[in-house]
């Protein structure tokens, strides 16, 4: 007996413990790290998107004239389609006019003639499409809310401040006073903005009425084609593989390539894709029907190897005793493993969805990333889709795309982290364990 | 996978025979210095007229153009926006694949600016001074010298002791080929330098060698956006940075511009031609679409009505410099005059 007692830790004992604190530690800083960039990301992309969801009205009372929009006075829907923006944009402007008068608001040193600067040019096109669609309004007075000029916008956004106004060429200070006299007599307010949700793409003129509205549809529909392609090919190849094919080198040999092509990256897809459905098979540019189809060929393999991990994960009792009790191979499968593994398929389909959603690279190729003001009518009207639109926001000149893309990501996050928790609901829901 | 990728252009195929009715959509690619404004004609376009709003692309004046030449048809685009002219192999290319009417149609101008962050020094800058500052080899007293200039004090006193930084277009942009002619060309010429170059190293050679920069680290090729060269002259207050007129007038309140030749770049300056860096814009219709898709022609008429790209226009609003000989281009689309052969 060395005399010394075994609650004292001698000098390896202790260095293995030391070893073991600084393990820990270790892995405890790699965790408070990745936490950390988490919350920063999401603190900046907050920060700058959520305001994206706000924007700046003014509301006021239009008179529709009959004498500048219906000439004729036939009221013949041919003949106001004649009437365009400008016409429009003119009345708004001493609609405005007429009620900084009204109100009695002092202008300062902004001209009559540079009111109409503060409101956006989306204006007359949305006053432009509500009387093509309802021609009585003409010869009215209606209450017109008007989207506000991106740099007034910026103004109550932080973006603007008297100091860079007095810099720009777009937007004066005695503008941004005159907006603040505005926003006192409430004809200038800051609400909601459902628009951001709903409205199309805008030029780079006009900032603050660019919308999702396509690109949410854009990628609802390339969603549709990926799910509907690759749920039954992923499922029919998985099933096949794992419970019908003999295992042989060719079967080795396919195994191993949709590991590979799991780990494609995915500009190749698109490359694939624009040789394969647009020059070869002619089908549209920006529709998409093509981003889907390039989105399921990345998708396949992504679905293909946890539905056989899921299909794996039944246990043999239960195909035996379904063969024993002279089940079908085929019964086998249908009425017994398939509806077992469902969960984890779906769960996998659903991840792997979610990856195609967020997928930029090969709709850049297949013209995705293009400029789109109409609404796709089906799978091959041209549309965009929601990452390439935060891409192409972000390339442009005008500040106020910023606070726009960082708001797309927002959605996009948003959709991500609803199909991921409906995953994680499925797996927990109907998961069985043996 | 194979199997699966036969199975999908199959089914893409017959996909494809489903979809077999016309586009009733004009399909624009090319040039991102034309994009904006094309955009802000196709947005006002689908607005006022019973035609679908055009679809408008990006990728680069080199790519479109070779997009405008892949043949004739409904997925084939009708138009090429350009910042540069269009080059010989692309109208072969056109012509080989069967595009053999195109119009050319010039919309204005771009000028090319020099700013820097808004808060930094002013600059008043020459081509000289420029291509003193990036060119690889300067001349120095009398002889051709390897560029060790530090400062801009160093290539020209009277601009500011700050470290030489500039941001410049990559060579995948048309914005370059205008910064080589009229400002390093330039610069060249009028150094002196050119000649010791052509004495040094032959006609051909030594012109090429006007156009070759520092690789220490002071000029840096931007190959993305504006919004990229913005981003990196915030992170480096110090940098000169090259920007499109009509970028810098919706940034103007965080970047400065410098002079060339003393002279500030305005829509003003830039069509009366005393701004020197400057460059003609286009767009190049397939005009065997005229008639097919429809709007087309109305498209190009109102791009070029004076209420767009007229000098009260809302292309000249955003920047574009309006083209003096605009009458000329519009009496030529309403012919439908197809271009003549490069000369």
């Amino acid at each position: 007996m060395s005399g010394k007692s075994l609650f004292a830790k001698d000098a390896r004992t202790a260095a293995r413990n030391r070893a073991e604190g600084r393990f820990r530690a270790y892995g405890f800083s790699a965790i408070v790290l990745a936490l950390l960039a988490l919350v920063w990301l999401l603190i900046s992309i907050l920060g700058a998107g959520a305001p994206a969801f706000r924007q700046t009205f003014l509301t006021f009372p239009v008179t529709l004239d009959a004498k500048l929009l219906d000439k004729s006075g036939s009221g013949d829907p041919a003949a106001l389609s004649k009437v365009t923006t400008t016409t429009y944009g003119k009345l708004i402007a001493k609609a405005l006019e007429a009620e900084i008068a009204a109100r009695g608001i002092e202008a300062g040193e902004v001209k009559a003639k540079e009111f109409a600067k503060m409101l956006s040019e989306e204006s007359s096109a949305t006053l432009r499409t509500m009387v093509l669609a309802d021609p009585t309004l003409i010869g009215q007075t209606i209450t017109f809310r008007a989207l506000a000029s991106g740099r007034i916008d910026g103004y109550y956004k932080g973006r603007v401040t008297m100091e860079s106004a007095a810099l720009d060429k777009n937007v004066s200070p005695a503008q941004l006073v005159l907006a603040d006299r505005l926003k006192d007599e409430g004809v200038l307010t800051i609400a909601f903005n459902p628009g951001f949700l709903t409205m199309p793409d805008a030029s780079d003129k006009r900032p603050e009425a660019a919308g999702l509205g396509i690109a949410i549809v854009g990628s609802f529909l390339m969603m549709a084609v990926v799910l509907v392609l690759s749920l039954p090919i992923g499922v029919a190849a998985s099933v096949y593989l794992e419970e019908f094919a003999p295992k042989n080198r060719w079967t080795d040999l396919i195994e191993v390539n949709i590991a590979n092509l799991a780990a494609v990256p995915s500009i190749v897809y698109g490359i694939l894709g624009l040789a394969i459905f647009i020059n070869f098979a002619g089908l549209p540019q920006s529709a998409p029907i093509v981003g889907g189809l390039v989105l399921t060929l990345m998708t396949l393999p992504r679905i293909i190897i946890p539905t056989r991990a899921a299909l794996k994960a039944v246990p043999p009792s239960i195909r035996d005793a379904a063969l024993g009790v002279g089940a079908s191979k085929l019964q086998t499968v249908f009425h017994h493993v398939l509806p077992l593994a469902m969960p984890g398929i779906l769960t996998g389909m659903i991840i792997g969805l979610a990856q195609a959603l967020g997928e930029t690279a090969p709709l850049l190729l297949i013209g995705m990333v293009a400029f789109v003001r109409d609404f796709p009518g089906g799978f091959f009207d041209p549309a965009a889709a929601l990452p390439v639109q935060v891409y192409n926001w972000t390339t442009r000149g005008d500040p106020g795309f910023v606070e726009r893309a960082s708001g797309a990501i927002i959605v996009l996050l948003a959709f991500l982290i609803l199909m991921n928790a409906v995953a994680i609901y499925l797996r927990r829901k109907f998961e069985r364990r043996w | 996978m194979t199997i699966l990728k036969y199975s999908a252009s199959v089914i893409a195929l017959a996909a494809a025979a489903t979809a077999a009715d016309a586009r009733d959509q004009l399909q624009i690619a090319g040039s991102s210095t034309v994009l904006p404004y094309a955009t802000i004609v196709a947005e006002a376009f689908g607005e006022n007229f019973d035609f679908p709003t055009p679809v408008v692309e990006g990728g680069g004046s080199g790519a479109g153009r070779k997009k405008l030449c892949e043949g004739v048809g409904d997925n084939t685009i009708d138009i090429a926006n350009s910042s540069s002219r269009i080059k010989q192999s692309d109208i072969d290319l056109c012509a080989q694949n069967g595009v053999t009417e195109i119009m050319e149609v010039r919309i204005g101008y771009d000028g090319i600016v020099f700013a820097s962050d808004i808060n930094g020094a002013d600059f008043a800058l020459t081509p000289a001074d420029l291509y003193g500052a990036i060119a690889a080899e300067v001349v120095k007293d009398g002889q051709l010298v390897a560029n060790t200039a530090r400062t801009w004090a160093d290539v020209n006193p009277s601009l500011p002791a700050q470290d030489i930084l500039t941001f410049i277009p990559g060579t995948k942009h048309g914005t370059r080929e205008v910064f080589d002619v009229k400002v390093l060309e330039a610069g060249c010429k009028a150094t002196g330098a050119e000649e010791a170059l052509v004495a040094a190293k032959g006609e051909e050679d030594g012109k090429k060698a006007c156009l070759a920069l520092r690789t220490d680290g002071t000029t840096v090729d931007i190959d993305g956006d504006y919004t990229e060269t913005l981003s990196r002259l915030d992170a480096n207050k110090n940098a000169v940075g090259v920007f499109g007129l009509s970028f810098y007038e919706n940034n103007t309140d965080k970047l400065k511009v410098a002079t060339m030749d003393g002279v500030v770049p305005s829509v003003e300056t830039i069509s009366s031609g005393d701004y020197p860096v400057s460059r003609p814009l286009f767009f190049y219709v397939k005009k065997q679409h005229i008639g097919v898709i429809p709007g087309l022609k109305e498209y190009v008429q109102f791009f070029l009505s004076d209420e767009m790209a007229g000098p009260d226009g809302a292309l000249a609003d955003y920047g574009l410099v309006p083209d003096p000989e605009l009458a000329a281009t519009q009496a030529m689309v309403d012919a439908e005059t197809i271009m003549k052969p490069l000369n």
